[in-house]
């Protein structure tokens, strides 16, 4: 019994569905949903890899490396707009983010 | 005899576990560790994909920067979850049903896809063999193409970085008011002059 391509791809479908999930269920913890989106992303990258190794093309791994980065610039910049946000309101609820709506 | 898939199941069937724990866990610090879970699973499938610099790369950068700092976060934010977690399962229908329904499309293509081993017209072969032809190791294969042909998105990845970095500083610094703080260009301007004052005491009167 071998894994092939479509293991790998089912995997990386049900680790995506499972984060669009959490955003849906989620929907006022602010944390839980960058948490969701670092979820999404990790999906995305297994797909690369697992194309990536199995066609044996090493672009698919740089790419991964490529989204990965961002990822984490993605994670510090939304971690310090939340400790800004809480600073000045004293909660992260999502429903009460409307100071700017006119 | 290949053990190799019960392994793809063991770290398959963990990852998955551990996402939807992140998903449902009622208090987030559990959630964070849930997610740390998730990762060094998901690092352990790059590695039976044979992308061992990705996977060392998931748990230094995932596992040791971005999960610890959600897990500082949420630990430092005084935050009342259990209120957030207030109707929780009102939106369960509605995710399930577009959860369901994604979950199909993406299998149906995946598996529609990848029929007969051929993505495209291009026939499949494991890394492994690949590489094996070309007998270079995964890390050396990444650089020669990162540093090469790639230089330029990988000076943007470091661009990005050193933004993400003085953004996350700026905006999270802010100066309390009324704290002493120390101030060496003041320090080094006193003079002897400034400083000390002389006076003459009179007898049994005082200052």
């Amino acid at each position: 019994m071998t894994i092939g391509l479509t293991h790998y791809l089912t995997v990386a479908a049900i680790l995506f569905t499972l984060g669009v999930f959490g955003i849906f269920l989620n929907r006022k913890n602010i944390i839980l949903i960058m948490m969701c989106v670092e979820l999404i992303l990790l999906a995305v990258n297994i797909n690369l890899v697992a194309f990536s190794a199995f066609r044996g093309d090493i672009l698919g791994q740089v790419y991964a490396l490529l989204i990965l980065t961002v990822a984490a610039a993605e994670a510090a910049i939304g971690l310090a707009i939340l400790v800004v946000y809480f600073r000045n309101r004293g909660t992260i609820a999502v429903e009460d983010v409307n100071m700017m709506r006119g | 005899m290949d053990f190799s898939f019960v392994f793809f199941y063991l770290f398959a069937a963990v990852l998955l576990g551990s996402a939807f724990m992140v998903v449902a866990a009622r208090n987030p610090v559990h959630a964070v560790l849930f997610l740390i879970l998730a990762f060094v699973n998901a690092a352990a499938l790059f590695l039976l994909l044979s992308a061992e610099f990705l996977a060392m790369i998931l748990i230094v950068v995932y596992v040791g920067a971005v999960a610890v700092l959600f897990l500082f976060v949420v630990m430092m934010l005084d935050v009342d979850f259990a209120e957030l977690k207030q109707g929780f399962l009102q939106y369960l229908p509605i995710g399930a049903l577009i959860g369901v329904l994604f979950l199909i499309e993406l299998i149906a293509v995946a598996s529609i896809v990848v029929t007969g081993g051929k993505i495209a017209g291009a026939p499949l072969v494991v890394n492994a063999v690949a590489q094996g032809a070309r007998n270079v190791s995964n890390v050396k294969a990444i650089g020669d193409a990162l540093y090469t042909t790639y230089v330029y998105y990988f000076e943007g990845a470091g661009l990005i970085l050193l933004v993400a970095m003085i953004g996350a500083i700026v905006l999270t610094l802010h100066r309390r008011e009324g704290v002493k703080r120390q101030s060496a260009a003041e320090q080094n301007a006193r003079t002897k002059l400034a400083a000390v004052e002389l006076r003459k005491v009179p007898f049994r009167q005082g200052v």
